[in-house]
């Protein structure tokens, strides 16, 4: 099992290489949708983007209220 | 044979190829104008000539998000006034439009392929349920949000899931409200093929291509051994959507989202801001 942790550096540098940001400009805290510039649908591709590379799945309810990295770490790991 | 429509263009390739292509932003809704022009690529698929059929999207955003519901809220608003039978009769003379075209689709005697990319949900996964296979790319993903409205899927989905898959994934997908990514929907097997990024028309037109090397006639008599269009359920479906349609829920739903921002526009709406909703 992973923690939130060991899943959030792989998950900003995924996000990052998606959307063309550097992975060091963006914090845990940061708003992803504001830091990576994205809108729903893009959202949902980062999703699936995930779901691929942790062999996961990720209920889209899941990150309805997700706003963060670090949030979005958390739902990940329970995954994992 | 060609069609260069406002919603959606078709032509017929050599080898007997018809490429239909979605293309109203932002995501192929299906209103009114997409509706006729839908029937259009009904009437089509049964042309002499017409061997094989490949239905794709030529927006970025996917292969259809479904129907326009902002369309079917003004109608619904602008006829506020009126007995809620006229506007349940209105609801349902689309619905026995949109049925006997995506009958007409799923009937076809020929092989038909749904080419899908990005957002493939509600109506838009409904219209490729009617093809024979989907080709996927990684990106596509498979959602049915209409019990957010107050709603079921209207325009056959759900009996032609029960025709193809099991009654699980079904409730799953409906009483969550949850999308499925293509790998997933190859998995369980409503995707026929998975492909990368952007590479889906591509190997369509190689799964229609081979297709067509079968004898017609041949698989025509295949296809209406294989695929019995499930009449009952599909009427059953039409008078549980109106039956919903006429309650307190939908209107309000509708608003609702017309309105909406959120990132998630097809799911509920979470309990806190629930509370928060003055509507």
């Amino acid at each position: 099992m992973s923690t939130a942790n060991d899943v959030l550096p792989r998950l900003m540098t995924l996000a990052a290489e998606r959307f063309g940001k550097r992975a060091s400009e963006l914090r845990p805290a940061d708003d992803l949708f504001d830091a990576l510039g994205i809108d729903s649908v893009e959202a949902m591709s980062l999703v699936t983007a995930l779901e691929e590379r942790f062999a996961i799945e990720i209920p889209d309810y899941e990150v309805q209220d997700v706003r963060t990295f670090e949030e979005l770490a958390t739902v990940i790991a329970r995954r994992v | 044979m060609r069609y260069d429509g406002t919603q959606l263009s078709f032509d017929l390739g050599h080898g007997g190829v018809l490429e239909v292509r979605l293309h109203r932003e932002p995501c192929n809704e299906i209103g009114l104008v997409m509706l006729s022009e839908v029937e259009r690529v009904a009437e089509a698929a049964h042309a002499p000539g017409v061997r094989a059929m490949v239905i794709t999207s030529a927006v970025k955003r996917g292969f259809c998000a479904g129907a326009d519901l902002r369309e079917l809220h003004r109608e619904n608003a602008a006829r506020a006034s009126e007995p809620v039978e006229a506007r349940v009769r209105e609801v349902r003379r689309f619905l026995d439009r949109i049925h006997a075209a995506f009958d007409a689709i799923d009937a076809a005697p020929i092989t038909t392929i749904a080419a899908v990319h990005g957002v493939c949900f509600g109506g838009g996964f409904e219209l490729a349920l009617t093809c024979d296979l989907i080709v996927a790319d990684k990106t596509a993903r498979f959602c049915f949000p209409e019990l957010r409205l107050g709603l079921i899927p209207g325009f056959g989905g759900i009996p032609r899931l029960e025709r193809d898959l099991g009654n699980a994934i079904i409730r799953d997908l409906l009483l969550t409200g949850r999308s499925l990514g293509a790998a997933r929907a190859q998995a369980i097997g409503l995707v026929s093929q998975l492909v990368a990024p952007g590479e889906h028309l591509s190997v369509a037109h190689r799964v229609a291509q081979q297709a067509c090397r079968f004898d017609g006639p041949t698989t025509k008599v295949a296809k209406a051994f294989l695929k019995p269009i499930p009449k009952d359920r599909l009427a059953r479906e039409k008078d549980v959507f109106c039956e919903l349609f006429a309650g307190p829920v939908v209107a309000k739903a509708l608003a609702r989202f017309d309105a909406d921002t959120s990132a998630m526009p097809y799911l509920p709406a979470p309990p806190s801001s629930e509370q928060q909703d003055p509507a």
